[in-house]
């Protein structure tokens, strides 16, 4: 794109705004429009534009997954193993198939002597049904009878990864991995269930130690959090022999559409994947998934559409989880601060899955010449692991802040102002400054100095996340003869709000209002979009969205000049009207322009093209923007020392995005990220009967997620800070906000009472033992 | 829950829902049959034995009509279907969410006369002639009710999927206090679950929905 001379040369905004803005020079392709105002000059972009489908929301009316029938729709069911270790011997499925209401039933295991007859977790899926009615699925599921050679299991971490420990997997058997997580590249070496280490390094370690003169040496643990999407993940899979449709709840339409292909053989154009409403994913639906293959075994053999819904139980045992860690880390430092080396050794664990990893903040957040890590994947008799808001980067985070935190005690410096030593991000910076203010960081005591027994603390806490594109992102404008506009894209809205942002791109280039864009997205027919993961979805549908609606701009004014005798380049779209540019009274109304359309519709498909002044990194369709996104959040905590309750009463958030689209949801999606951060921090623990294998906690009321009484004070302040890098120049926010949130509080615990907490949750129980007033829970 | 043996069970009693009759009503339907009230209309003498008004129903379906949103409708019901299946099935208003199943999340909040019920904890049997309300029956032909506006413009819902339930709570919390304090909006809205984190833009909305003229 744009090779072979084919670009012109462009002067963008660079920086942030309130700090500085210079010209940034850029070549772009001749055929992307002109450099973006920064927001303070336009009308629609980085408006609070109310959400596009909220009027569908509030009234009932948009349609998720689970809402979606079908004429002759059948229920799906999976029978799930009830061990966590287990050889099936036999499966007999003779009742079940005389059930009068199945039409279907499939075998996921393969009973027998080979690898493929071992169930490893409790909830791995065995076989399933189809059948008239959802109780019906349900009964027959039960009337299938399992004959079951339990084997030794293992779910503790530290369990597993002792000697003589029960073997989750025979290393033939193994997940091989692939380079997209951490820690799971291919061809690491596994030893029981430790898979690692993967090494990775800098500088000279021994030399990095030598010159420090403070070494601290911390370890610190996460437990396993479920994604608890309150939609649970579910398909309606139709198969014909004309084709393949499939309605499923997920954050990657087209990558489930390459998946159903390859899986069941089709060519991609036999595959149509939609979703229009969709009730959360976080990480959890970016696959077709185990329960995703089965629906649609089932249609193919029912000759009927099959609908899966998994219910609660279902969802916190086998929908993906953010895996439980372990990490020693150990930072050394000199006497001004900086970093002389760190090292990081890290244990987790994705149950029988890959990608326990602690991300790369020990490795890129802080300027330090020495860094060594080895990480390594435990296998546990536990539901697989998946992405979820931040992974790597969130329990990476816990450790590597809280220890920051530390040293800056130690050297007796402030947190914030060991940060403008050691971080060399102008962001970050710029962030810890508002911060500081917005939350009174100058009210901040010495830790413990409040005298009764409820606490007060504050504390600070940065994230990193790369600032992720994916290039196979398409989009297409269309223009009518009555100026009516649609954007259509495979791009799906998972509740951030790529829709509204859509239109608000489209509006602003043609001079609309919002509300007049049609957002056809989440089907794909229309052209394939960037998955909604790895907070890429606006970085990679926006510019190509500006670039078709300005393509197609030009069309219609190209149709328009010679109506006003003046050339094309003359006109502008604004406020309703094209206008000769320097004569705004001299024009036309849109819907008079569109009319002298040569064709009812005109149309235009852009592609996303690499960021101008390219990518720092790019592996196939997924690439990373030179800067990384970063983000600073400060929290205020009341710890009753008493009952060991943490309150947390206040959080400021400061997040880079680049250009902020929409203010109004970012600062949800903001909110939404700290929620789940706090929560985190405080509650969720996905517990493991260690006797059993059983999870103890299965649904929302004992799996603690944060309900609005613990709800604090949120405030949200979006950077505004422009690189030139596209035509929107706009990155993602999800994840980003939800790194930093556990390690501030963590840090504010500390501030409050003078003790640090280096596992999560931190539980009143976890509170009290570490104030010696409970027994250490072995 | 209406038990024949309370008398106070109509329309303008609050349709409180005790665990005493919620564990009755749930222990016989997962026998697979259920105890049916009978309007009192036509029992007389229902107070003097309690018994005399029960009938056993089930394990097939049986008909009832059921009240929803100011439209009464003749339905086949399984005694075993829960108000929250029913809504979703036979009367296709799928604004009705269910992501919990078990009364955890409040995603399937509805009104029975007026007050927020867990669809997925009531059968549909017990609705008796009380009336349901659903998201999809809030608002006033295209004219949306206020706590439906504010959240719209306060961005008070991301995936959508626990909203039509919060809004149920936050519109009947304002019915029942015109003026609340944001305590009061934490407390009507503490049994939902969203994992999108959209509280503080909740609260927000419904003391915005509140504030103008209460006439």
């Amino acid at each position: 794109m744009g090779a072979g001379g084919n670009t012109r040369t462009e002067g963008f905004p660079s920086g942030i705004v309130g700090v500085g803005l210079a010209e940034i020079e850029r070549q772009i392709p001749l055929d992307e429009p002109p450099p973006l105002a920064p927001n303070a000059a336009l009308a629609v972009i980085g408006k609070s534009i109310p959400r596009h489908n909220g009027r569908a929301k509030v009234t009932g009316a948009i349609r998720y997954t689970v809402d979606v029938t079908l004429p002759g729709m059948l229920y799906g069911r999976i029978l799930r193993a009830s061990l966590p270790h287990a050889r099936i011997r036999a499966l007999d499925i003779g009742a079940a198939l005389r059930h009068p209401e199945v039409l279907a039933v499939s075998l996921v295991v393969q009973p027998g002597d080979s690898d493929a007859a071992i169930v490893r977790y409790i909830g791995a899926p065995l076989a399933a049904v189809a059948a008239r009615s959802a109780s019906a699925a349900e009964e027959a599921a039960a009337l299938i009878h399992v004959d079951y050679e339990p084997l030794p299991f293992v779910v503790d971490l530290d369990e597993a990864r002792a000697a003589g420990a029960p073997v989750v997997y025979p290393a033939a058997a193994a997940p091989r991995g692939d380079a997209s997580g951490y820690p799971a590249p291919a061809g690491l070496p596994i030893n029981g269930n430790v898979r690692g280490p993967a090494i990775e390094g800098r500088g000279d370690m021994a030399q990095g130690w030598a010159q420090a003169d403070i070494v601290l040496d911390s370890d610190y643990r996460t437990e396993v959090q479920t994604h608890c999407c309150l939609e649970p993940h579910a398909i309606l899979a139709d198969w014909r022999p004309d084709g393949l449709t499939v309605y499923m709840s997920t954050q990657f339409t087209s990558g489930v559409r390459r998946e159903l292909a390859q899986a069941f053989g089709l060519p991609l154009n036999d595959v149509r994947v939609i979703v229009d409403g969709m009730g959360g994913g976080f990480g959890s639906k970016s696959m077709l998934g185990n329960y995703g293959r089965i629906a649609v075994g089932l249609s193919r053999q029912a000759r009927a559409p099959v609908r899966i819904v998994l219910d609660r139980a279902e969802e916190q045992v086998d929908s993906g989880n953010r895996p439980g860690t372990w990490q020693r880390l150990r930072i050394g430092a000199r006497r001004d601060g900086s970093l002389t080396a760190i090292s990081l050794s890290g244990y987790g664990t994705a149950g029988v899955g890959l990608g326990a990893g602690l991300g790369n903040m020990a490795q890129a957040l802080y300027v330090c010449p020495n860094f060594g890590a080895a990480q390594h994947d435990v296998f546990t008799n536990a539901g697989p692991g998946c992405a979820m808001r931040g992974p790597g980067n969130t329990p990476g985070a816990w450790g590597l802040e809280q220890s920051i935190d530390e040293l800056a005690e130690r050297l007796a410096l402030d947190p914030l102002a060991l940060r403008d030593r050691i971080d060399p991000s102008a962001a970050r910076r710029e962030e810890r400054r508002i911060g500081a203010e917005r939350i009174g960081w100058r009210r901040r005591q010495p830790p413990g100095a409040d005298r009764g027994p409820v606490k007060r603390g504050l504390g600070v806490a940065q994230s990193l996340w790369g600032a992720n594109v994916q290039t196979n992102s398409a989009c297409e404008v269309r223009l009518m003869r009555d100026g009516s506009l649609e954007v259509l894209s495979s791009v799906q809205d998972i509740g951030t709000g790529i829709t509204t942002v859509l239109a608000q791109v489209v509006a602003e280039v043609f001079g609309r209002p919002p509300e007049a864009i049609r957002v056809r997205i989440g089907d794909t027919e229309f052209p394939a979009g960037p998955p909604s993961h790895g907070s890429r979805t606006t970085a990679s549908i926006t510019p190509p969205a500006r670039t078709a609606a300005w393509r197609v701009l030009q069309a219609l004014l190209r149709d328009v000049a010679p109506a006003l005798n003046v050339a094309a380049a003359d006109l502008i779209a604004r406020d309703g009207r094209i206008l000769v540019r320097d004569r705004p009274d001299h024009g036309m109304r849109f819907e008079e322009a569109a009319a002298l359309l040569r064709t009812d519709r005109i149309s235009e498909v852009a592609a996303r093209s690499d960021d101008y002044g390219g990518f720092r990194h790019r592996m196939g369709d997924s690439a990373q923007a030179l800067e990384d996104l970063g983000g600073v959040q400060f929290a205020e905590v009341a710890v009753d020392t008493e009952t060991g309750v943490i309150r947390v009463e206040r959080v400021v958030a400061i997040q880079d995005c680049g250009r902020p689209m929409n203010p109004l949801q970012i600062e949800s999606q903001v909110q939404g990220g700290v929620l789940m951060g706090i929560s985190y921090a405080l509650f969720e623990n996905r517990i493991i009967d260690r006797h059993t294998g059983r999870m103890v906690n299965p649904n929302l009321e004992q799996y603690k997620v944060i309900g609005p009484r613990e709800t604090p004070a949120i405030e949200v302040i979006a950077l505004e800070n422009y690189h030139g890098q596209s035509a929107t120049d706009a990155y993602g926010i999800a994840e980003p906000a939800n790194i930093a949130t556990a390690p501030a509080i963590g840090n504010a615990v500390y501030n409050a009472i003078g003790v640090r907490l280096r596992n999560l949750p931190m539980t009143p129980a976890a509170v009290l033992a570490a104030l010696g007033k409970l027994p250490a829970r072995g | 829950m209406s038990l024949p043996s309370d008398p106070s069970s109509n329309r303008a009693a609050a349709p409180g829902l005790s665990r005493r009759s919620f564990l009755q009503g749930s222990a016989l339907a997962t026998a697979g049959a259920a105890v049916l009230g009978v309007a009192s209309s036509m029992t007389a003498d229902a107070e003097s034995d309690p018994d005399r008004d029960l009938r056993l129903v089930g394990l097939e379906a049986v008909s009832m009509t059921l009240n929803v949103n100011g439209t009464a409708r003749i339905l086949q019901i399984e005694p075993r279907m829960t108000l929250a299946e029913t809504l979703r099935g036979p009367m296709e208003l799928t604004g009705t969410k269910i992501a919990c199943n078990r009364g955890s999340c409040s995603a399937c909040t509805v009104w029975l006369d007026g007050a927020p019920v867990c669809a997925c904890m009531m059968l549909t049997i017990d609705v008796g002639a009380r009336n349901v309300t659903t998201i999809e029956g809030l608002a006033q032909h295209d004219k949306l009710h206020p706590v439906q506006a504010a959240f719209i413009e306060h961005d008070a819902l991301q995936c959508g999927f626990c909203t039509p339930g919060m809004v149920m709570s936050c519109a009947a919390l304002l019915n029942r206090l015109p003026h609340p304090s944001a305590a009061d909006v934490h407390a009507a809205i503490s049994g939902h679950v969203c994992r999108c984190g959209t509280y503080p833009h909740v609260i927000a909305a419904t003391l915005a929905a509140a504030a103008p003229s209460d006439g």
